[in-house]
């Protein structure tokens, strides 16, 4: 059975194609056939994460439109061989999506992957509607911050309302929270909203936090995954959620400030 | 942190004032959003109804939607004026 998740969140550059991009890639390191689709017609950004730019020829509009064959459009990953790019059209404008289109290509799609991740445009125009209608479940993420937050609600209040699943009134998007550019320090210090905080007030289960990362900004610059990267906090943050996602009990990590030992704190870390 | 700051009220730290503005803003939006949109209609159709036999204006008629605990009451008053005697 195959899978739709989208990756959404209201407010743009929270880091939803970086959650994307590291999510599906190790979804892919798990051993399941992976897809992620960029939404985000007009201004795409998806194949840069993923470091395959170059290599786009047909994108998901060209399909919508029969102008190339789905696996034309198909980018392979050249690191890990379970996963694949339908990068989105950087040349029309977003209006260009309709549901109907999207649904045959979601139902290709369907038929050879086990997970199609969606990363969804900012705002809650055409494109952000599109790439959650057909979703199962729904990654929101959020920044530890009031606008983000805010708009995480909105975004929350329309996946039970405004989904395929919602409209044929069957079983509801499995919703989870991703809490990203988490300074445990600062939280601490009382000067960032706590992941507990963010859960109450948005009330949906929590999937986990991605700590604050110089290593995120270095793997996008060189267009690899986070968790395809050496290894590091986000990337292990990344793998957690996703066995949590999968159904394991992993145990949260990177919430508490790290005690610095007795020889860092004299020699630094 | 000296003898002084020791005495003076504590400042709340951001996060908390950030948390209880969101709650606010956040409860009142949800109420807003789940307001279904045929109520003015609703309230007009109403006030149709009620004009066949009493003569009353439209700020007589209220209609609103509250949830209480579990169960949602749709909520309409009508005040009849002495002047709205038929």
């Amino acid at each position: 059975m195959s899978k739709v998740v989208v990756v959404t969140s209201g407010k743009g550059g929270v880091g939803k194609t970086t959650t994307s991009a590291a999510f599906a890639a190790a979804l892919a390191v798990r051993g399941y056939k992976t897809v992620v689709i960029d939404f985000d017609v007009g201004l795409r950004n998806l194949d840069l994460v993923m470091g395959c730019e170059r290599r786009v020829v047909y994108d998901l509009l060209n399909v919508i439109h029969g102008e190339g064959a789905l696996n034309q459009a198909l980018i392979k990953d050249k690191r890990v061989g379970n996963l694949y790019i339908l990068p989105a059209s950087q040349t029309r404008d977003k209006d260009a999506l309709s549901n109907e289109g999207v649904g045959k290509v979601i139902e290709a799609l369907r038929q050879s992957f086990e997970y199609i991740v969606c990363d969804s445009p900012a705002g809650i125009e055409k494109g952000a509607m599109s790439a959650m209608y057909f979703a199962d479940e729904a990654l929101v993420v959020t920044n530890p911050e009031i606008s983000s937050v805010r708009d995480s609600d909105r975004i929350i209040g329309m996946l039970a309302s405004k989904t395929q699943r919602a409209e044929q009134d069957s079983d509801p998007v499995n919703v989870h929270l991703v809490v990203t550019r988490y300074d445990p320090v600062r939280v601490e210090r009382g000067d960032m909203l706590s992941a507990d905080d963010v859960c109450e007030i948005l009330a949906i289960p929590f999937l986990g936090v991605v700590p604050e990362s110089k290593l995120v900004l270095a793997a996008s610059n060189s267009g690899i995954p986070v968790t395809l990267a050496e290894e590091n906090d986000a990337s292990e943050a990344y793998f957690d959620m996703v066995d949590r996602f999968l159904g394991e009990d992993v145990p949260y990590r990177f919430m508490d400030v790290q005690k610095k030992g007795f020889f860092s704190r004299f020699f630094g870390s | 942190m000296n003898l002084f700051d020791f005495f003076r009220p504590k400042k709340p730290k951001s996060a908390s004032v950030a948390k209880e503005r969101l709650q606010i803003i956040v409860s009142h939006e949800r109420r807003r959003s789940s307001t279904p949109d045929f109520l003015p209609q609703l309230q007009t159709d109403i006030l149709q109804v009620v004009r066949k036999y009493i003569q009353i204006n439209e700020n007589q008629i209220k209609l609103s939607l509250d949830k209480r605990g579990d169960c949602e009451v749709l909520e309409l008053n009508i005040s009849l004026s002495e002047s709205g005697k038929p």
